[in-house]
């Protein structure tokens, strides 16, 4: 267990001796910024019958910062390791294969949730102003949140095994934002094409990352998202601890 | 300590190394010499457990490398060629999480990181980001990750590539001390490196093993053990004629510098001429001005084992 905590943590540390962490962190914290104000000003208009919390998590503005930061997190992950050669250290250290995948998903989603943390203050200066919540409970705070963590997990671990695949970091990250753009956009046909069938719109719906936000950071607690994007942080882990082992065979 | 068994490696059905067959003894430096391409670096990634053989067993310290490979690793130090580092880590950070990784317990750590980083001579770069250390201390930083651990076998792959003279005579003491405790397996270039370090050498050459032997057993078996230079005033005589009557000289090659004649004699193996040529020197009235042996280096045995048409 040491050794993982030994990964992990240089892992965690390494994105804060690049650069990469502070650009995501600035482009990140602007664009959340810039839909925090623009959710406010809209609602300063006229009223809306949702809460400024969901307003937050359902724009436009957040789903297109958060997409693009996966690949930006995980492009490095394995990539870097096979471009220096510093693989060969690594891999002849007395360390198992799966800790290093595990150690490298926990550490992106480490840094991911730091990337969140500030967030928590909008809505607790929203309240310190206003003298009004910013949610309808304390459970849609939970639930969006829980969102954030599960669709984080499953979009990291696509990160991961991209990265994997590769020695090039910026093939890596393409790889990875296709994946995730695709998953995200099936989630919209069912707004944008009108001729689908009721059971086509139903199914493409359980796996609309849109409508689960929706519905979770209504407070919501539904069960099917955690099982989905649970089991499928898993699957992909799995995959990645195979393609990782592959390097062996490839060489 | 080392323990090979017809080992083979193929990539994509090319053969890197075959049927490799060879022990290292604990305490010895065993030199692992071969030209580009010949297997080296290849040996010794599989022996490292980098990457698995085609066919064939190998073992560390009798544990398995694909079978135990975890204690195997544990009790090998390994420096790959080029030392790939992190490059945005400093030196004592680095150190210190490559002996966490490596199992040192948590108390021993910052011992054992100040003993390497004293052994390697990195104390006063032990707060530089790696990325602006020179090659030389880059090099240094690979050998005390390899240390760190204290691991009874070192397996570095040409630890002085790169190196100026200067620092390539450094990492030699070193080697040479660090032999007194670890046992070693090191690749390189540089012969005399290995004469002057190893207790015993293997010469690979397209991934076979052609000589497995001491480096003074090596020089005895190659088919010219050097040779001698003669600058002689010889007359009218035939110089070249003459000395070739002398028994053990098999062939001589005369060439002319003004007055003076040069000729180069090649002799059999363990044979001195020096006596016969001052001899018949004397005997003709010819003026010596030179009269040298060359001893054979592991330069000719490797020339002449890799490339016998040259020799």
């Amino acid at each position: 267990m040491r050794k993982f905590y030994t990964l992990l943590s240089r892992e965690v540390r390494s994105y804060f001796y690049s650069p990469i962490a502070y650009v995501v962190l600035v482009f990140f914290l602007f664009l959340a910024g810039v839909d925090f104000y623009f959710q406010l000003s809209f609602m300063n208009g006229k009223p809306v019958g949702y809460s400024v919390q969901e307003a937050f998590f359902n724009s436009v503005f957040f789903w297109f910062a958060f997409v693009l930061i996966f690949p930006l997190i995980t492009m490095r992950l394995f990539a870097e390791e096979f471009k220096l050669g510093t693989i060969e250290p690594l891999m002849t250290a007395p360390v198992r294969d799966w800790q290093v995948v595990l150690a490298k998903f926990f550490g992106a989603l480490v840094f991911y949730l730091i990337l969140w943390l500030p967030t928590l203050l909008y809505f607790w200066i929203f309240q310190l102003v206003t003298h009004q919540p910013a949610a309808n409970s304390m459970g849609a705070y939970f639930g969006a949140y829980l969102m954030l963590l599960l669709l984080g997990m499953f979009y990291l671990s696509i990160g991961c095994l991209a990265s994997t695949l590769t020695k090039n970091q910026i093939v890596a990250a393409i790889i990875s934002f296709c994946v995730i753009t695709l998953h995200f956009f099936s989630g919209l046909i069912s707004f944008i094409v009108q001729e689908v069938t009721s059971s086509t719109r139903q199914l493409l719906g359980y796996f609309s990352a849109i409508e689960q936000m929706g519905t979770l950071s209504r407070g919501e607690i539904d069960t099917r998202p955690i099982v989905l994007y649970v089991s499928m942080t898993i699957v992909m882990l799995t995959l990645t601890y195979q393609a990782f082992q592959a390097r062996k065979w490839r060489l | 300590m080392i323990k090979v068994e017809n080992l083979t490696k193929r990539y994509a059905g090319q053969p890197a190394i075959q049927d490799l067959n060879f022990e290292v003894g604990k305490g010895e430096i065993m030199g692992f010499l071969g030209p580009n391409g010949a297997g080296k670096s290849t040996t010794m990634r599989i022996l490292s457990s980098f990457m698995p053989p085609t066919s064939g067993r190998a073992s560390i310290a009798g544990f398995d490398i694909f079978e135990q490979s975890l204690q195997a690793r544990a009790h090998l130090g390994y420096m790959p060629e080029n030392v790939p580092l992190y490059n945005d880590m400093r030196v004592t950070e680095y150190l210190d999480y490559r002996a966490a990784l490596k199992g040192v317990p948590h108390r021993r750590v910052a011992e054992r990181v100040g003993d390497v980083k004293e052994l390697c001579g990195l104390k006063d770069v032990e707060k530089k980001i790696i990325g602006a250390l020179s090659k030389g201390y880059r090099q240094r930083v690979g050998l005390a990750d390899a240390l760190v651990h204290e691991p009874d076998l070192l397996i570095l792959d040409e630890p002085t590539s790169g190196l100026d003279p200067n620092q390539i005579r450094q990492v030699r003491d070193l080697i040479k001390n660090l032999g007194k405790q670890h046992t070693i397996l090191l690749s390189t270039h540089i012969l005399p490196e290995v004469e002057m370090t190893c207790s015993r050498v293997i010469i690979i050459n397209r991934g076979r093993i052609e000589a497995c032997d001491t480096p003074e057993n090596l020089l005895g078996r190659i088919r010219t053990a050097g040779g001698v230079v003669v600058e002689a005033k010889v007359g009218n005589d035939d110089g070249a004629e003459e000395l070739r009557k002398i028994a053990g000289v098999r062939d001589v090659t005369a060439s002319v510098d003004g007055d003076w004649q040069i000729f180069a004699l090649r002799v059999e193996a363990n044979t001195d001429v020096r006596e016969e040529v001052y001899r018949l020197a004397s005997a003709r009235h010819w003026t010596l001005r030179e009269l040298s042996q060359r001893r054979a280096t592991l330069e000719d045995v490797f020339v002449e084992i890799t490339h016998p048409d040259e020799a």
